[in-house]
């Protein structure tokens, strides 16, 4: 295979994974589901420091760093606001438990 | 070019961000999905600093350094109720950051005229200049409409489709251009097309419409990302920009079914005869309203309440009292359930998150499916801060937005008493008919405020 056979074969597959792995999402999860997808996209920081990390002179060095800022905060802030969500979720037991035992006491 | 070591590192992060949103869909998994996801990126991005050989390594940590702290700081203080806002601004700035890695690389693969650089790989960079800028000012506009920095209501303007048509194909010729010789500047112009388009796609959709075009633009985003990774030659980029893309416009499609509406509907739905404006005003029609005491009696004394929380209740941030309301009448010995609109608040599952927020027990939030039917047996159906998750105009009139749009059977019930600050339309600008129904009470006043005074006269029963 030639190498861009195998770039599209790689695409293809990852697009059928995409959609495979949230297809039974429930409408609860849509808001951190996609916050936490937006998160990942914040890979392109790996893009941005490759890039910055070669560059020739000021304006593309400025550039480059600037690439690396937004995409830190995609992807950092992504990942931190996505928990502090799905967090309040996770409360729920402890909270219910301690109703119930409030009620029985 | 990159070492063996290093592109297995990437296949393990990779799989990191597949199992990542195999988590993220299940909601007892969802936050170590989301953990899972985070290590992956992590790791992607600190094995870069291994194996290539970078100039400049003090800036560079210093702007990661910069952006980690912006970003941490923008998630701890954000407050749940502005949530949708700030997916925007952070799907908005990978964007950005996606389309000023490609312009570099359009800059780099022009210093060497696009020698030994792939017809291909050229346009993917052409692509991901234009995407990427597109979801950046995409997502700042999404970002003003919910933040209600402008009006929330479609924007139009004469020759405004033709100047996005234009502009779309001005794009796409510039970008296959840039296989007969890259140049920086046809980058630039790129950038600023997509920059134009993305204000242009944006402007036109209304308040209400918003979140989907949010998911839209982060599919957006994802797909520029992907791009990219072919271009650099990375697979880490590629998959995780993929499985984005991907997830993102299958998301898309889940939402916009959730609210009753096409995706081409919401883009273009306004330019072909306004049908997602709205009247905005309030209307002067007679209503029956009552005091916080009548309305105590209406619940204290029912057997089944049914609540419907609205994006309303969250800005009062009214939450945490309508909890103790309905710990009080569960006390009393009343039934009392949530009825949870896919897309109540301002995106779907948005509601859930605040509620958890008020920590309320989860199998008192009942999706709409499962409660539709229980609403011809309620007592009391109690409307705080909603409106268009109600709105019969949904099922009965064709010419309405929101019709086809499945909404919760509130008209059912014996009783609807609406909580409201004033007469004022939803989010979707259209008036409700059940406002005027006969058997609807409403209670008027900030909802915190109500709610309290609400609880008081119930406990004093």
């Amino acid at each position: 295979m030639s190498e861009p056979v195998v770039w599209l074969t790689i695409f293809v597959l990852s697009v059928f994974i995409g959609v495979e792995v949230i297809s039974k999402v429930s409408s609860t999860l849509h808001t951190p589901l996609m916050s936490g997808a937006n998160a990942i996209h914040g890979i392109i920081l790996l893009g941005a420091v490759l890039v910055t990390g070669h560059a020739d002179n000021t304006l593309q060095l400025v550039v480059g760093l600037v690439a690396v800022v937004l995409a830190t905060i995609n992807m950092v802030g992504g990942f931190v606001v996505t928990d502090r969500m799905l967090q309040m979720f996770g409360r729920r037991k402890p909270a219910r438990a301690a109703t119930r035992d409030g009620g029985a006491a | 070019m990159i070492p063996l070591w290093a592109q297995l590192v990437y296949l393990a992060c990779a799989v990191c961000f597949i199992l990542a949103l195999k988590g993220l869909s299940g909601p007892r998994t969802a936050r170590g999905g989301n953990l899972i996801g985070a290590v992956g990126a992590v790791v992607a991005c600190v094995t870069v600093f291994f194996y290539a050989d970078l100039d400049h390594l003090v800036p560079i940590l210093v702007a990661i350094v910069v952006g980690s702290v912006v970003g941490v700081v923008g998630a701890q203080r954000v407050q749940m109720t502005q949530m949708p806002q700030l997916v925007a601004l952070f799907n908005g700035v990978g964007g950005g950051a996606a389309a000023l890695v490609a312009l570099l690389e359009l800059g780099a693969f022009a210093e060497v005229d696009g020698v030994g650089v792939g017809d291909f790989a050229l346009v993917a960079t052409a692509f991901t200049v234009v995407v990427g800028s597109l979801a950046f000012s995409g997502s700042v506009v999404t970002f003003a409409k919910l933040q209600e920095l402008m009006t929330s209501r479609p924007v139009l303007f004469p020759g405004l489709p033709m100047a996005f048509a234009g502009g779309l194909l001005a794009a796409v010729v510039l970008s296959v251009l840039t296989v007969t010789g890259p140049t920086v500047w046809v980058g630039v112009v790129l950038l600023v097309l997509g920059l134009t388009l993305g204000v242009l796609l944006v402007l036109p959709v209304g308040g209400a419409d918003v979140p989907i075009v949010i998911s839209l633009l982060n599919a957006g985003t994802g797909l520029a990302v992907a791009a990219s990774g072919y271009v650099l030659g990375n697979t880490v980029l590629l998959v995780g920009g993929t499985l984005v893309g991907a997830s993102g416009t299958f998301l898309t499609l889940l939402m916009a079914k959730a609210m009753g509406r096409s995706v081409g509907h919401v883009l273009f739905g306004a330019l072909k005869g306004g049908s997602t404006l709205g009247a905005g005003e309030a209307s002067n029609r007679p209503v029956k309203s009552a005091g916080p005491e009548d309305v105590a009696i209406l619940l204290g004394y029912a057997s089944k309440v049914i609540i419907v929380p609205g994006y309303g209740l969250a800005v009062a941030q009214a939450q945490h009292t309508l909890r103790e309301l309905v710990d009080l009448l569960s006390s009393r010995g009343t039934a009392v359930d949530y009825a949870i609109h896919p897309v109540a608040g301002r995106m779907p599952g948005h509601m859930n998150v605040l509620l958890a927020e008020a920590q309320v027990p989860y199998e008192q939030l009942k999706e709409m499916d499962d409660i539709n039917g229980e609403f011809k047996q309620t007592d009391v159906v109690l409307v705080v801060g909603a409106n268009d998750v109600v709105n019969p105009a949904a099922k009965t009139s064709p010419g309405a937005p929101i019709y086809g749009m499945p909404i919760l059977n509130a008209d059912e019930a014996q009783q609807v008493v609406f909580m409201k600050r004033s007469m004022r339309p939803g989010f979707a600008g259209i008036e409700n008919e059940l406002l005027f129904d006969p058997r609807t009470t409403l209670l008027f006043g900030d909802a915190k405020d109500t709610l309290g005074k609400l609880l008081a006269a119930v406990k004093a029963l």
